[in-house]
């Protein structure tokens, strides 16, 4: 406990990415439907941010527009400091373990992304996100022979390869089972603390948010606003079980207004 | 013994149906319908006179320049189709009204628009195949899941590329499908392709051997030789579909 906070306050430096009156409003047979309300975030460069949200409540539309794959109906979504234009392979999108392309072999998934670099070049990055990853042995193999983990990795290899500087994965770990989920979660921050990436993650999983993030942002139900920022000063790894996490996790129970007992 | 099983059933109820075709034949004493026996010597006859392989020849000729013809056009129709919806919608109730009309309806104005001959016979197979491989086509481009789209996207893929890297090889599997039936199709309609006045292929034998001499053992041994041929054809574009990079899209194998 006598060193907490000290590995995430070291990691504050410049502003990565910055939200201001953000709203979002669909149409949908005539009606309006307000799916985010002046929404303000921030992320330091290199932080690992959880947005966390009951199913639905429009934290994945947000991740979207911060993606630039929607327009934000009015707000201002600031990277680097310039506006988000669209897609940008500086930012990966990493979609639930189904974003792999079943048509090309694990090398092929991760080499998408390449394009610009020589060939030489292709194999040394390939060969090295593949045992980031921990895929070796299965370079030839396409997806449908992996199980779900491993094409999550993959898929966060694929992201890797091209190098960007932020990740934006949406619910990455939802569809796989709880073991292989709990294993995942320690893959993605060796990978972070190894690559150093700002991270936005969204997750409807409070105690996945408080064993990853830096900082959770707690999201209402539609229209979504932001609840509260909880800084999670736990250094990594974190035991699930000291007094510190078990503070910060029931404190977000709480926020989002359920006991903890079933 | 067990490696055979898969084939041993199926050529068993081939034995079993040429048996029963037979008994048939002798038991009835029919004078038209020609036994088993009648066709094959009507099929070495056809092999003494060099005519069943030219015959073969001319029809797989025919049916391959039509049927290939469909695909080069039919597949960038479809996946233009697939890709903009407004050019979809537009052209759509064309497509399903052509569609319903078929192939035999065609051969008066075949025969208006290219004369009796090769032109018009690979057109009604051009035909035949065409409306399949678009429908399938243009349905594998819209059924794409957005992710693959956004990921190609997000790899920085101008739209060109994204066609080429994401969306085609998305559509494979389902374009692949419409390959297939549009082959069967193409086949189908040899026998009245070759309908109109060109003197050569299988169709042509059935309709001959009937019109000339009443040679049913001839017109029994086109029509054999045409479900044996079509077949093998399927079964050849089947294999395609165990190609690896297309296999994610048919979930019995």
């Amino acid at each position: 406990m006598a060193q907490r906070g000290g590995a995430v306050v070291e990691r504050a430096v410049k502003t990565k990415l910055s939200l201001r009156g953000v709203n979002m409003v669909f149409r949908r047979d005539g009606n309006e439907v307000n799916v985010l309300e002046n929404i303000a975030l921030d992320a330091r460069e290199g932080e690992f941010v959880c947005i966390l949200g009951p199913s639905g409540c429009g934290k994945s539309t947000l991740l979207n527009i911060v993606g630039g794959f929607i327009k934000a109906t009015s707000g201002q979504v600031l990277i680097d400091d310039e506006p988000v234009a669209g897609p940008d392979p500086r930012r990966i999108f990493v979609f639930q373990e189904r974003g792999v392309f079943p048509w090309l072999t694990v090398e092929g998934n991760i080499d998408f992304g390449l394009h610009k670099l020589d060939k030489a070049e292709r194999q040394r990055s390939i060969r090295h996100y593949i045992k980031l990853v921990g895929l070796e042995g299965f370079e030839k193999a396409y997806p449908q022979e992996l199980s779900g983990g491993m094409k999550q990795r993959l898929e966060v290899a694929r992201a890797l390869a091209v190098n960007p500087d932020m990740l934006f994965l949406d619910e990455p770990f939802g569809a796989l089972d709880s073991i292989t989920r709990l294993t995942m979660r320690g893959e993605l921050l060796r990978i972070w603390e190894a690559e150093k990436k700002t991270i936005l993650f969204v997750t409807h999983d409070i105690e996945e948010s408080v064993q990853l993030a830096d900082r959770v942002v707690v999201m209402s139900a539609r229209p979504a606003t932001i609840r509260r920022h909880v800084v999670i000063d736990i250094p990594h790894p974190r035991d699930i079980s000291s007094p510190r996490y078990l503070e910060l996790r029931d404190s977000i129970f709480e926020e989002i207004g359920l006991a903890h007992t079933v | 013994m067990r490696k055979l099983e898969p084939i041993l059933w199926p050529l068993a109820l081939a034995v079993a149906l040429l048996c029963a075709w037979h008994l048939a034949v002798v038991w009835t004493a029919t004078r038209v319908f020609p036994s088993p026996f009648d066709v094959q010597r009507g099929l070495a006859e056809l092999m003494r006179k060099g005519l069943l392989w030219s015959y073969i020849g001319d029809s797989l000729f025919r049916v391959s320049l039509g049927y290939l013809s469909a695909v080069v056009l039919g597949v960038p129709t479809g996946l233009a189709l697939g890709w903009y919806p407004v050019a979809a919608k537009a052209v759509n109730p064309v497509i399903q009204m052509m569609r319903p009309i078929s192939p035999l309806a065609w051969i008066p104005l075949a025969i208006v628009w290219f004369g009796v001959g090769n032109t018009a016979s690979v057109f009604l197979i051009f035909l035949a195949s065409f409306f399949p491989i678009v429908v399938a086509s243009a349905n594998g481009v819209r059924n794409v899941p957005i992710m693959y789209l956004q990921a190609g996207q997000n790899f920085g893929l101008r739209p060109a590329a994204l066609l080429r890297r994401v969306i085609f090889p998305a559509a494979l599997p389902q374009i692949l499908i419409g390959l297939r039936i549009a082959l069967g199709v193409a086949w189908l309609v040899v026998v009245a392709a070759e309908m109109i006045a060109v003197d050569s292929g299988l169709g042509y034998l059935v309709i001959d051997s009937r019109n000339a001499g009443k040679r049913y053992d001839l017109v029994v041994a086109g029509m054999l030789m045409i479900g044996l041929i079509g077949l093998g054809l399927d079964v050849g574009v089947r294999r395609l579909e165990t190609v690896r990079s297309v296999r994610w899209g048919f979930r019995n194998e």
